[in-house]
C-alpha cells in the first residue's frame, strides 16, 4: 500500500497503479478517453490531466497526464486545480471541434462516454467557427455500423482490435486531423471479436448494427443479468428488451470469466429469441407441421397426461442447451433410470471423461482469467477460436503477460501498454497449438502443428513421456514429433502457471485424457497447473454432471419396445445422432412430446409440442466449462403460453399425477430438491444474491429509473397501466419501481452511475479498477480439486478407426458462425457463416478448389464443393460441424470420395 | 579558421569517392578508434570534446552514448540510428554534408557504432534527398567493398551492417521515437518515455541515436583529440557548426563557422546583409520551430546556452530572415499549416489545436479574422506546452507564434481591423 494526496488529503491505495486508476478507484470523477482498464495507458488523448506537486511546499506544480504517471508513494496531485480544469476543458473543446452534434440521431446517445466526459468537464460552447471535417463511412458487415464523423481519435478501437484481439483488417489510416479508423476498403470485419468495438468506442463511431434494426435507447431497455447460451464458457451478458423483443446483448463484467469482452456469436446470436421459427403455442401434430393444431394449455396438459399414463414406458431426453433445472425436472418426470442426456455419442464420452477428470484430478479447471495469466499453454486438438472464442482471446493475452514479466527489468509499469508492447514486441508467448487443421490462433502460437486426432493423442503422450519417461514411455513417433514434444515439455516444465487446453472439438476423449495427464503431472510437480476443458454448449457440463444414459440406449429402448413415449427437452436430435437412427426412433415411438422454443427437424415429428421459454424469458442455472454454476435471469416475462422448460415439466408431472412436483411453484423449490438429490450441485442453492436493502417486494427493478413510455406502451389495449407481471423465480421485478442503488454483484442489470451513463460506469461497480465486482464475482464453482494425491494416469488408446483406400478420416471443422444451432437464426450470423464444403489438403484433391465433389459419409451420399485447405493432415477430410446442409457426423468416421460431383436437382 | 566538416567539400558539390576521401585523411579516425581505442575510450573522447547534438536539442553526445547498456549480457543486437530526416523548414545543413562528403558520415557511423557496440546501423534519410541517397548508396558500397563495413572491420573483430532507409516523408519522423516506429514499419507516432531508446529502442533493443552533423564531427575528434575540437569553438560547446541563412539576404547559404559566432556575423559577413531596400524585422534562429528574435538580438552568440538565455533555441542553426515586406501573419499561417499537416494525429492538442490555429491564421490573412481570434491564438500558446502534448512537435509550433504575438501583436490586429492583409500589395 502507498499513500497519495489528492487535494491535500491522504489516501491509501494499492501499489503499482497509475494516477488515473487510483483516482477512479477512489471514486473521483476524472475524465479520460484513450485509457481503458483492459487496454492500459498510452497517453494519446491528454484528457486526464491533473496537477502534480513536488512536495507540500510546491504551489506551482506541473500538469501531468494521470494515466501515464505512476501513483508512487507520496505523490501529491490536484484534480480541481484551475489550470488542470482549464486544460481538460480545452481538450474536450478540441475533441468537439469536429464532432457532429448529432446526439439525438446517434445510437450511442444516452450511453456515450463522450457525452458524459463533455458534461463532466463543463464544455458547452464551441468557439471554433470553421467547417467540420467529414469522412466517408464504410460498410463493415452485418455487426458494426460505421460513422467516422463522430470519431475523436482515441485509438481505442485499433488498440483493442489489433493489439488485444489480434485482428489485422482494421487500422488507423491517414494522419493529422484526418486520421481515419477503418478498413482498407469496405467489407465485413474479420475478427471474431469485432462486436466489442461497440463498447470500446467511447462514442458513436462503431455501433451495434443489429440493435439499429430495432433501436432503443439504453434507458428504455428492460435488462437483467444473463449468461450467454452460445458456447460453453458462460460469458456474462446483459440482454436488453423492449416491446417483447430482444434488442441487443451487452457485456456483463465478470472478473474471472469474460472480463470486459464478448465474442460476436455471443453478442449477435440472440435473434433466435425474436425468430419467426419460435414455437409460441402448444401444438398437436400428426407427423408434420402443416397439420399442426393450436391447443389451449389445459387441452395440451390433458393430452400429455394421457401420453404419460404408463410411467414405465416413458423416457426423457435432456439437453445441453437447457437450464440445469429443466433437465432436472425432466429427470424427475421420467426417473433417473429413464433419463437420457441428449448428447451426441462423442460428446457423451468426451464430457464424461472431462467431468471425471475435473472431479477426480488434482488440478483445477482454468478460469478464463487464469488462461490469460498462463505462462505456457498447450492446446491439444481444439480449434479454440471457433469453439470457445473468449478462451482464444484470453490465450492471446499470454503475450502481454510475458512482456510484463520482462518489463519489470526496465522499470516500466504493467499498465504502460505502449512501453510493454515495445519491449515485448519480439516475444512469442509459450503457446503451442496442435490442431487437426489450420486455425485462427496459429499466428499467435510459438509452434503450430497440424495432425489427425489420433496423431495429436500420440503427441500428447509424447509430451508426457518427455516430461517424465518413468510416467509414460516415449510412444512411437517420428523425430520431428519427438523434438516438438521435448520443446513443449521443456516450456511446460519451466512455467509457473502451465495450462493444458483440450475439448470435445475432435470428438476424441483420448485428447482430453492426454491433456489431463500432462496437467496432473505438472500440478503434482508443484506448479500452479490448470486444465481448460472446452465444451460445446452452455450447459454441456451441467447436463453431463447430472448423469443420465446415452442417446443410443434411448433409441434401443424405443426399438426394443421397453418404452413407447419420449419427452424431448429443447433438443434437435438430428444434431446429435445419425439421421437414420433418429428417424427410426421417432417413427416407432407412439408418443413424442417436444418442449422447445425453436421449430426443429425433431419438433416437426412430435405429436405434442409445448412452447418453451428461451434464456431471455426464463430464469435458471447453467454450468460452464470450468464447472461454474451461474444464474441467468429472465429479461422479459414469457408471453402467452410460453413457459420455462422446467415449468412445463412441473405441469406435466402434476397432470400425470406425480406427487413430488406440487411443491415446485418457484425456482427455488426446485433448486432445493435438485441439490438434495444431487450433492454435486450443492453450490447452486445459494446462487441468488439477496439484496441487502429493503425494497418493495424485496426485488430490484429490471427497468432503469429513466424508463419511458410505461403508461403509453399498452395504451392501444388499455389506457390504465397494467400491473407489472409477477416473477416468482428471481429477486428482480419487471418494473422500474424499487431500489436503484448498487445491486449485489450477481444482480447487476445495467451499469450506471450519476454522471456515468456509458458502460465505463463499471468503474463504480468494481472493488478495484479491473478487479472483482464489489461483493465478489457472481457464480459458484461446483468442483475444486480433491485433496487426494492418488493419480492414475490415462493410458494411450489404439487408433479406433483407420481409413481404407479412397477414404479419409473425417474431422469436424468448427465455425464460430455456423456450427452453433441457435445463433444461426440471427441474420447477421447466418450471413457470416460459410456454405457447406468438404476440405482436403491440395495434395489429396481430386478436383480443383470450389469444384463439386461427390462423397459418402455415414452411409449417405452427398455433393459438396471442395475447399483446398493447405495444412490439413494427410488422409484427413474436414466437414463444417453443425452447419445446416451438412449431415451430423457420428465420430469417429471416414469419408469416401466417389469422384467429381454434380448438383442433383 | 579550420573547417573540419566541410574541408573536403568541393565548390561544385561533387562528392569525394573512397580513394579521394582516404587521400584527404579519411578513415584514419576509424583506424585509430578500432585498432587503438576501446569502445569506452571512444565515448570518453567524445564526452571530453563537449560535442553536443546538432539535431536541435543539443544533448551531449558522449553522455547519450553512455546510456546504451554495455557488456555481454545486454540484449542483442544493438542499433545505431542516424537521423538524416532533415525536414525542419529552411534547414539544409545535413544535406550539404551527405551530398558533399558521404564517407565522412559513414566513417563517423562506424566509430559511433563501435563506441556503443551496435551491430546494425541505419541511416534514416529524408524522402526528398534523392541526390544524397545516390551518393550515400555509392559510398556505402565502396566502404563495404573496402572492408570498412561488414565483418571484422580492420581486423578488430567488430562487425557492422549499415542500411540506408528512405523515409516515406513525414516531418514527425525527425522525432527519434517516431522514427523508430517508422523504421519498424509502424505508424510514425512518437513513443512515450520511459522507456528510453538507449535501453529500449528499435525492435525493443538498445539503440543509439544521432544527427548527421553530430556524427560527422566524430572522426575528427578521434583523429585530432578533444582539446583540438574544443579549441575550434568560441564557447564551451565544442567544435564548429554549420550555420545557414535563408530569406531575403544577399547571399543565402550555409557556412561552417566556429560554434558561438554572433547572428550579426552570420548575416552581415557571410550572408551579405539584407537585399537592397529591405530591413530586417525578425528572424527565426534555428529553423521554423524556434522563437522569433528581432534586430535587437543580433549580437547574441549562436550557441545552445546563449540562444536559450535570449528566449529562443539554437535549433538547427539555420536562420530564417524575415524582412519588412513579408507579412508575419502570412508566414505564421504558412508555418502552422505545415505543422498541422505534419502532426501525426496521436495526441489531441497537436492534432486538433494546430488545425484550428491554421484555420484562424488563414482566416486572418484572408481578411476574415475576428477580434477574439487573438485570444484563441494566445490561449493555445499557453495550453500547448511540453508535457501537455505527447511530443515536442506542437510546442515547437507554438514558439514562432508566441514570439510573434509578443513582438508583432499589432500586425495581427491590423489584419483583423483592416479586413485584409496590409502587406498584400507591398
Amino acid at each position: 500500500m502507498v499513500t497519495i494526496y489528492i487535494e491535500g488529503k491522504a489516501y491509501k491505495i494499492k501499489q503499482g497503479q497509475n494516477l488515473l486508476q487510483a483516482c477512479l478507484g477512489l471514486g473521483f470523477d476524472l475524465p479520460y478517453f484513450c485509457w481503458h482498464p483492459a487496454l492500459g495507458s498510452v497517453g494519446a488523448c491528454r484528457q486526464c490531466a491533473v496537477k502534480r506537486f513536488k512536495d507540500e511546499n510546491d504551489t506551482r506544480g506541473e500538469i501531468v497526464m494521470a494515466c501515464m504517471t505512476p501513483a508512487d508513494d507520496g505523490t501529491r496531485i490536484s484534480i480541481n486545480d484551475p489550470e488542470a480544469v482549464q486544460f481538460r476543458a480545452s481538450v474536450i473543446e478540441w475533441l468537439m471541434i469536429n464532432h457532429p452534434h448529432d446526439c439525438p440521431v446517434c445510437d450511442e446517445g444516452g450511453e456515450c462516454h463522450l457525452q458524459d466526459m463533455t458534461v463532466m468537464t463543463g464544455h458547452n460552447y464551441r468557439h471554433s467557427r470553421f467547417p467540420k471535417r467529414t469522412h466517408r463511412n464504410q460498410d463493415l458487415g452485418p455487426f458494426i455500423n460505421h460513422e467516422m464523423n463522430r470519431c475523436i481519435q482515441c485509438y481505442r478501437c485499433v488498440r483493442f482490435y489489433r493489439d488485444y484481439a489480434g485482428g489485422s483488417d482494421l487500422n488507423a489510416l491517414a494522419s493529422h486531423d484526418h486520421v481515419y479508423f477503418g478498413r482498407f476498403q469496405s467489407g465485413p470485419l474479420e475478427s471474431e471479436f469485432s462486436g466489442n468495438l461497440v463498447e470500446i468506442c467511447p462514442t458513436g463511431v462503431f455501433t451495434d448494427k443489429s440493435l439499429k434494426s430495432h433501436f432503443t435507447r439504453k434507458w428504455d431497455l428492460q435488462t437483467a443479468p444473463s449468461v450467454c447460451v452460445h458456447c460453453g464458457l458462460g460469458c456474462n451478458t446483459i440482454p436488453g428488451e423492449r416491446y417483447d423483443e430482444l434488442r441487443r446483448i451487452r457485456n456483463r463484467y465478470h472478473h474471472q470469466v469474460n472480463g470486459y469482452f464478448l465474442c460476436d456469436r455471443g453478442r449477435y446470436g440472440y435473434e433466435f429469441v425474436n425468430s419467426t421459427q419460435r414455437i409460441r403455442h402448444p401444438l398437436r401434430q400428426a407427423g408434420s407441421r402443416e397439420e399442426a393444431k393450436l391447443m389451449m394449455e389445459t387441452e395440451a396438459l390433458e393430452l400429455a397426461a394421457a401420453m404419460l399414463a404408463d410411467p414405465g414406458k416413458v423416457i426423457g431426453i435432456g439437453s445441453p442447451r437447457a437450464f440445469l433445472e429443466s433437465n432436472f425436472a425432466l429427470r424427475a418426470l421420467v426417473g433417473p433410470e429413464r433419463f437420457h442426456a441428449g448428447l451426441s455419442d462423442s460428446d457423451f464420452k468426451c464430457l464424461g471423461t472431462g467431468c471425471n477428470i475435473l472431479q477426480r484430478g488434482p488440478v483445477p479447471a482454468a478460469t478464463l482469467q487464469g488462461v490469460a495469466l498462463a505462462d505456457a499453454a498447450f492446446v491439444l486438438g481444439e480449434d479454440v477460436t471457433q469453439t470457445a472464442p473468449l478462451m482464444a482471446l484470453n490465450l492471446r493475452q499470454m503475450r502481454y503477460g510475458k512482456s510484463v514479466r520482462i518489463v519489470s527489468d526496465f522499470q516500466v509499469p504493467e499498465w504502460h501498454d505502449a512501453g510493454v508492447r515495445e519491449i515485448g514486441q519480439l516475444q512469442s508467448p509459450a503457446l503451442f497449438n496442435a490442431t487437426p487443421y489450420p486455425t485462427r490462433l496459429d499466428d499467435e502460437a510459438m509452434r503450430t502443428v497440424y495432425a489427425a486426432p489420433h496423431d495429436l493423442v500420440r503427441l500428447g503422450f509424447a509430451v508426457l513421456a518427455a516430461l517424465d519417461a518413468s510416467v509414460f514411455p516415449m510412444p512411437d513417433v517420428n523425430d520431428a514429433m519427438q523434438a516438438l514434444a521435448n520443446e513443449i515439455a521443456q516450456a511446460l516444465l519451466k512455467a509457473e502457471r502451465p495450462l493444458l487446453v483440450a475439448g470435445t472439438g475432435c470428438g476424441n476423449p483420448a485428447l482430453i485424457e492426454a491433456a489431463a495427464n500432462m496437467a496432473w503431472y505438472l500440478g503434482r510437480k508443484g506448479s500452479a497447473a490448470a486444465f481448460a476443458l472446452c465444451v460445446p454448449e452452455c450447459n454441456s457440463l451441467g447436463l453431463r454432471l447430472m448423469g443420465g444414459l446415452d442417446l443410443n440406449s434411448a433409441f434401443q429402448a424405443i426399438d426394443e419396445g421397453r418404452a413407447d413415449t419420449v419427452v424431448i427437452l429443447e433438443n434437435d436430435l438430428y444434431r446429435r445422432a445419425d439421421a437414420q437412427a433418429v428417424d427410426a426412433m421417432l417413427q416407432k415411438a407412439r408418443n413424442i412430446i417436444v418442449i422447445d422454443h425453436q421449430q426443429t427437424a425433431t419438433s416437426e415429428k412430435a405429436h405434442l409440442v409445448l412452447p418453451a421459454a428461451t434464456f431471455a424469458e426464463a430464469t435458471g442455472t447453467l454450468i460452464n466449462n470450468e464447472g461454474r454454476a451461474q444464474r441467468g435471469y429472465a429479461v422479459m416475462p414469457p408471453k402467452g403460453a410460453v413457459r420455462a422448460g422446467w415449468r412445463w415439466l412441473q405441469m406435466l408431472m402434476k397432470a400425470a399425477g406425480h406427487a413430488g412436483a406440487s411443491s415446485w411453484l418457484r425456482l427455488e423449490n426446485l433448486t432445493a430438491d435438485l441439490v438434495k438429490d444431487m450433492p454435486v450441485f450443492q453450490p447452486v442453492a445459494g446462487l441468488d444474491p439477496k439484496p441487502a436493502m429493503p425494497t418493495p417486494g424485496g426485488k430490484l427493478p429490471r427497468q432503469s429509473h429513466r424508463y419511458t413510455g410505461r403508461t403509453a406502451m399498452h395504451a392501444d389495449i388499455d389506457v390504465s397501466e397494467p400491473k407489472p407481471p409477477a416473477d416468482e423465480d428471481a429477486p428482480l421485478a419487471f418494473s422500474m419501481e424499487g431500489y436503484d442503488g448498487r445491486p449485489p454483484a450477481g444482480l447487476i442489470s445495467r451499469v450506471w452511475a450519476p454522471g456515468w451513463n456509458s458502460e465505463q460506469s463499471l468503474n463504480k461497480f468494481q472493488s478495484e479498477i479491473g478487479g472483482p465486482l464489489r461483493g465478489g464475482d457472481p457464480g459458484r464453482r461446483l468442483i475444486e480439486p480433491p485433496a487426494s494425491d492418488d493419480i492414475r494416469y490415462f493410458a494411450m488408446p489404439e487408433q479406433e478407426i483407420l481409413p481404407g483406400a479412397d477414404e479419409y478420416l473425417l474431422v469436424p471443422i468448427h465455425h464460430i458462425f455456423g456450427s452453433e444451432e441457435l445463433s444461426m437464426a440471427s441474420p447477421g450470423v447466418a450471413r457470416q457463416a460459410p456454405q457447406p464444403y468438404l476440405a482436403l489438403r491440395p495434395e489429396d484433391a481430386p478436383v480443383g478448389d470450389g469444384e463439386q465433389v461427390r462423397l459418402l459419409v455415414s452411409g449417405k451420399s452427398l455433393v459438396l464443393p471442395l475447399k483446398l485447405l493447405p495444412g490439413m493432415p494427410e488422409r484427413t477430410a474436414g466437414l463444417p460441424d453443425g452447419l445446416p446442409g451438412v449431415p451430423k457426423m457420428v465420430l469417429p468416421a471416414v469419408v469416401k470420395i466417389l469422384g467429381k460431383g454434380s448438383i442433383e436437382k | 579558421m579550420e573547417k573540419p566538416l566541410t574541408q573536403n567539400i568541393r565548390p561544385d558539390g561533387t562528392p569525394l569517392n573512397l580513394a579521394e576521401y582516404e587521400k584527404a585523411g579519411g578513415y584514419q579516425g576509424l583506424r585509430k578508434a578500432l585498432t587503438q581505442l576501446s569502445p569506452g575510450e571512444v565515448t570518453q573522447l567524445v564526452l571530453e570534446s563537449n560535442l553536443r547534438g546538432r539535431g536541435g536539442a543539443g544533448f551531449p553526445t558522449g553522455r547519450k552514448w553512455s546510456f546504451v547498456p554495455m557488456g555481454d549480457d545486454v540484449p542483442q543486437p544493438k542499433y545505431l540510428v542516424i537521423n538524416a530526416d532533415e525536414m525542419e523548414p529552411a534547414t539544409f545543413k545535413d544535406r550539404l554534408l551527405m551530398e558533399g562528403d558521404p564517407h565522412q558520415l559513414i566513417e563517423g557511423i562506424i566509430i559511433a557504432a563501435y563506441a556503443v557496440q551496435a551491430g546494425i546501423a541505419y541511416i534514416f534519410l529524408r524522402r526528398a534527398y534523392v541526390t544524397a541517397r545516390q551518393r550515400l548508396k555509392q559510398a556505402i558500397e565502396e566502404a563495404c567493398a573496402k572492408g570498412y563495413l561488414g565483418r571484422n572491420i580492420l581486423g578488430s573483430g567488430f562487425n557492422l551492417e549499415l542500411y540506408l532507409h528512405m523515409s516515406a516523408g513525414r516531418y514527425i519522423c525527425g522525432e527519434e521515437t517516431a522514427l523508430l516506429n517508422a523504421l519498424e514499419g509502424k505508424r510514425a507516432i512518437p513513443r512515450s518515455k520511459p522507456p528510453f531508446p538507449p535501453v529500449v529502442g528499435l525492435w525493443g533493443k538498445p539503440t543509439a541515436f544521432n544527427n548527421v552533423e553530430t556524427i560527422c564531427n566524430v572522426p575528427h575528434i578521434i583523429r585530432h583529440g578533444p582539446v583540438w575540437f574544443k579549441d575550434l569553438s568560441r564557447v564551451p560547446d565544442g567544435g564548429t557548426k554549420i550555420y545557414g541563412a535563408s530569406g531575403k539576404v544577399r547571399r543565402p547559404g550555409a557556412w561552417e563557422l566556429p560554434m558561438g559566432v554572433t547572428i550579426r556575423e552570420i548575416l552581415e559577413e557571410h550572408a551579405g546583409g539584407m537585399q537592397d531596400g529591405l530591413t530586417l524585422r525578425a528572424l527565426l534562429p534555428g529553423g521554423a520551430s524556434t522563437d522569433m528574435l528581432t534586430a535587437e538580438n543580433l549580437d547574441i552568440p549562436m550557441d545552445f546556452n546563449s540562444m536559450q538565455e535570449a528566449g529562443s533555441r539554437l535549433g538547427t542553426g539555420t536562420i530564417v530572415v524575415i524582412d519588412d515586406r513579408t507579412c508575419i501573419v502570412g508566414l505564421l499561417a504558412n508555418l502552422m499549416q505545415f505543422f498541422a499537416q505534419e502532426s501525426c494525429g496521436w495526441c489531441t492538442p497537436c492534432r486538433e489545436g494546430l488545425a484550428w490555429l491554421t484555420k484562424i491564421l488563414n482566416a486572418m490573412e484572408q481578411g476574415r479574422g475576428k477580434p477574439e481570434d487573438i485570444d484563441h491564438l494566445r490561449l493555445h500558446t499557453r495550453l500547448i506546452t511540453l508535457g501537455r502534448t505527447f511530443c515536442a512537435l506542437a510546442p515547437g509550433a507554438m514558439e514562432p507564434l508566441q514570439s510573434a504575438l509578443m513582438y508583432f501583436e499589432d500586425d495581427f490586429k491590423r489584419h483583423i481591423h483592416e479586413k485584409s492583409c496590409p502587406w498584400r500589395d507591398l
